[in-house]
Formats: structure tokens, C-alpha cells, sequence
């Protein structure tokens, strides 16, 4: 029993890889090409970048990528490429634009209005009458 | 009563209201929107299914309206669909162009014989470069284009009577009445 147990170190064996493109000569050819793959929505598995999903759509548009790599594209011309296309939805990480402002700023927003009620009820705790006298020794901090 | 007891609900249900709508209402977000609504037709030149040596491409949708179909033999919504296309092409006096995407020859023309062929011509788009130009991300998808090219329309789904009716007639009518 001990001696299968020990199979479990043959386990990572079983990883695949999603993409299975030769990696490119060009080491920096190769780091634009994962940069720029997880920047680019997979459409079919929607909540993946094309560098994760495994779905058709994903692989050819790799492929994509790596010939207009090879072709000497700027990243922005292969954005470009992608995105009049399939829209500004392809790209992963939303444009700062008027339409995207609520998108952007919201989470941040609510933090701030959050912090600003905790401080106001905090403030008005504090502000409170003092009654007990146990309680004004402990208010004493 | 302290009003202000009421802010949290009040809030609350404003925030349920926002979120209901869009839940319920709002568009199916999957469907990605395509940027070509209002603009020519991607430049597409692909070898004919059924004759590889004649060509389809943008001469085929200039001069009246037509629709562009996105299909394939392991495309189950495509199965589904077929019929309401084989109604479209005998009935409503739109052609449909056949976009054959990632799929093998031999079985998309075994298809087309067994099940019938919707089609004025197919174009054969192997690797699915064309698909690409055209922004397609699955099949089915179908694409309304006026008599000069300019996409009108685009469904991501399976076509339907009820669709046809409801989301591509409306838009063919006010073509038409606009002399297209």
C-alpha cells in the first residue's frame, strides 16, 4: 500500500498544457505573446482569457496572435485587429472611457460612501450622552 | 419615528430594483454585440463547398438583400435551425449565403444532400480565418446584409420562425421601403 501511495509524486505527470504552440525563438516574442493573451477574452468561455480556455475560438485566435507576432504587428495593432472585430468586449480588461466610468469607479466609490458612514456612526457613538458611570471610566481611553 | 431608521431599506430596495432589472430585462450579455451592425461586410473570398475552382465572396451579396449563414455539420443548433432556413429560402425571396466554418468538406456536402441545401452558394471556410474577419465565435450566427453590403443585423443563436418574424422582417420592411 505504501509503495502505490508514493505514485502520488507521478501526479503533476497528468498536467496539460492548454496551449500546445511551439514556443517562439524570440524569448521576447514570447512574452508579448502570453501578455497579450491574457488580455483577450475567450468568447465562448467568457469568464477566461483566451491564454486559459481551451475552447476552438480560443486556439484559433492564438493562432491569430502568433502569426501577427511573427508578422512583425505592434500590440496595439493586434488589439486593434481584435477588438473591430469582436468589439471592446474581447478585451479582457475594460477601456477608461466615459460609458466604462461607472464600471471603473464604482467599487472604489462604495468603499469611500462605506467608509465615510462607518466614520459618521462611529463619530456619533462616541458623541453620546454618558449615563453610566461604569461607562464613563471605560470612555475614558 | 426616526426616518432615517428607513435609509438602509430604503436603499436596499432601490438596489433590488437596479439589480432585478437586470436580471430580467436586461439583454443576454453572452451575446457578444457585433461591431459591423451599420458597416460594410467583412472582405471574405472563399472557395465554393460545392465547386472549389468558383468562388464566394462579397459579389455574392451586392445588388439585394440578403442573409449570411454561419454553419456546420457538428453544430447541434445548426441542426435545429435548418428547417426554419429551408422555409426562409423557399418562402420569403431572400437568399441565404452558406458559411460553412470549421468543418470538413466531404461532411458538410453529405449534409447538405441528406438534409437539403437553404443555400445559393456555400463558402468553405476550413481553418476559420473568414469566421474571424466576420467576428464569429460559434455556430449558429446569422448575418442580415442590405442590397449594398452594409450589415444590418446579427444572430447569435438559432433562427426561428418567431426571430425571423420578430427581429429580422421589421428590419428587412423599413430596407425595402427605403428604396434598398
Amino acid at each position: 500500500m505504501k509503495k502505490i501511495i508514493w505514485l502520488i509524486w507521478l501526479l503533476p505527470l497528468v498536467a496539460f498544457a492548454i496551449d500546445d504552440n511551439a514556443l517562439f525563438d524570440d524569448p521576447v516574442l514570447q512574452a508579448r505573446y502570453e501578455a497579450i493573451n491574457e488580455e483577450l477574452r475567450c468568447l465562448q468561455c467568457q469568464n477566461q482569457t483566451i491564454a486559459d480556455s481551451n475552447a476552438t475560438i480560443a486556439k484559433d485566435l492564438r493562432l491569430q496572435v502568433r502569426e501577427m507576432l511573427l508578422a512583425g504587428k505592434s500590440d496595439e495593432e493586434i488589439m486593434e485587429f481584435m477588438t473591430s472585430r469582436y468589439g471592446d468586449f474581447v478585451t479582457y480588461r475594460p477601456p477608461f472611457v466615459p460609458r466604462t466610468y461607472v464600471l471603473w469607479l464604482a467599487p472604489a466609490a462604495m468603499l469611500l460612501l462605506g467608509g465615510f458612514v462607518m466614520v459618521s456612526v462611529v463619530r456619533k457613538r462616541s458623541a453620546l450622552p454618558i449615563d453610566d458611570p461604569d461607562e464613563e471610566a471605560e470612555s475614558a481611553v | 419615528m426616526n426616518l432615517r431608521l428607513f435609509l438602509p431599506v430604503v436603499l436596499f430596495l432601490g438596489l433590488a430594483v437596479f439589480l432585478g432589472i437586470g436580471l430580467t430585462k436586461a439583454k443576454d450579455v453572452r451575446k457578444v454585440d457585433s461591431p459591423f451592425i451599420g458597416k460594410p461586410a467583412p472582405v471574405f473570398d472563399l472557395p465554393d463547398l460545392n465547386e472549389p475552382s468558383a468562388s464566394v465572396s462579397n459579389a455574392n451579396l451586392k445588388g439585394q438583400i440578403s442573409l449570411v449563414n454561419v454553419w456546420a455539420t457538428w453544430c447541434v443548433g445548426c441542426r435545429q435551425e435548418h428547417e426554419a432556413l429551408m422555409d426562409i429560402a423557399a418562402n420569403s425571396g431572400i437568399p441565404i449565403i452558406g458559411l460553412n466554418w470549421k468543418d470538413s468538406r466531404a461532411a458538410a456536402q453529405a449534409w447538405l444532400k441528406r438534409f437539403g441545401d437553404p443555400y445559393v452558394a456555400t463558402g468553405f471556410d476550413e481553418d476559420g480565418r473568414a469566421g474571424i474577419d466576420w467576428g464569429v465565435y460559434g455556430a449558429p450566427e446569422t448575418f442580415l446584409i442590405d442590397a449594398d453590403g452594409i450589415v444590418r443585423h446579427k444572430l447569435i443563436g438559432i433562427m426561428t420562425d418567431e426571430v425571423w418574424q420578430e427581429e429580422f422582417m421589421p428590419i428587412i420592411q423599413s430596407l425595402k421601403e427605403n428604396g434598398s
